[in-house]
């Protein structure tokens, strides 16, 4: 069994943003008719659809500008990247490859795709939990200090 | 008009809530993925709080043609699990493993004027390009 690390544990923030999480799909699905996959709303961009550039720019400059509106009644959460930037550009080449490949991320697969009991993202999700797992395992305590 | 302003306010609320679950920090996202050192369970308490509520919203979903605004309902139709679903899903994981991001979180980092998330967004959108770059010289070849 793993060790909870009690400090850094934070059960009721996670749970609430992880409402507001499916609030967002929910609303998106609803008021849309789609999925909130965000690789899939970004990747679109890339090869424009005509019709379908507006929304999907509204959705990602929704997200950028998320920590703006978090700004105006709080201060922001700490964002801490251990990652070196070389390590940082080979995560984000293979999160962009990734996603692409297998249709999806934690928003699409993970949120959308298990809220449908769809066996396609239930299979996809386990295999980036798995691979999430084994990577930070070979990084931290296989080949690190 | 209606479309854009929806979408905007998905993302707006979306993004909110990965701030709010912590997640937009990728320091929370390796301490869930790092089963042998100190385990943060926070990440699995934002999926299941997320999927609480997605349940339910695609269970009417799903009864329905069109959207409450009156769009047409455009959910996935497949359940095939292809080779390429496992290859992509794993790629992904490593990437996600390496630094702690992912997509939603990184653009949300960025937007918090964090400087390893405009890397990491950047690259993201540059492997996006290459994967597309590749399929059309595939389909056209």
């Amino acid at each position: 069994m793993p060790t909870i690390a009690w400090e850094s544990f934070t059960p009721w923030s996670a749970l609430a943003g992880g409402l507001v999480i499916g609030l967002a799909a929910a609303l998106f699905v609803l008021l849309n008719g789609r999925i909130a996959g965000i690789s899939g709303i970004l990747g679109g961009l890339l090869a424009p659809e005509k019709g379908h550039i507006a929304w999907r720019v509204a959705f990602l400059a929704g997200m950028v500008l998320a920590p703006l509106g978090w700004m105006a009644l709080a201060a922001l959460p700490d964002i801490r990247v251990e990652a070196s930037y070389p390590v940082v550009i080979v995560a984000g080449l293979l999160v962009g490859i990734g996603t692409s490949y297998g249709s999806g991320c934690t928003s699409g697969h993970g949120v959308c795709g298990l809220s449908r009991f769809s066996l396609r993202s239930l299979v996809a999700t386990l295999s980036f939990m798995l691979t999430g797992f084994v990577t930070v395992y070979l990084v931290r305590h296989a080949f690190g200090a | 008009m209606k479309y854009t302003l929806s979408s905007f306010v998905a993302g707006l609320v979306f993004g909110l809530g990965l701030l709010l679950s912590g997640m937009a920090n990728p320091e929370k996202v390796l301490g869930f993925l790092d089963l042998a050192g100190n385990w943060d369970p926070s990440l699995a308490l934002v999926m299941a709080g997320a999927i609480i509520v997605g349940v339910i919203a695609f269970a009417i979903a799903r009864q329905r043609h069109v959207s409450f605004l009156g769009f047409d309902m455009r959910l996935p139709s497949g359940d095939q699990i292809s080779r390429r679903l496992v290859i992509g899903s794993v790629m992904f994981g490593v990437g996600w493993g390496l630094a702690g991001f992912c997509p939603g979180p990184g653009l949300v980092a960025l937007g918090a004027g964090e400087p390893k998330a405009v890397t990491f967004v950047a690259a993201m959108v540059a492997g996006m390009a290459l994967f597309q770059l590749i399929e059309r010289r595939r389909q056209s070849a």
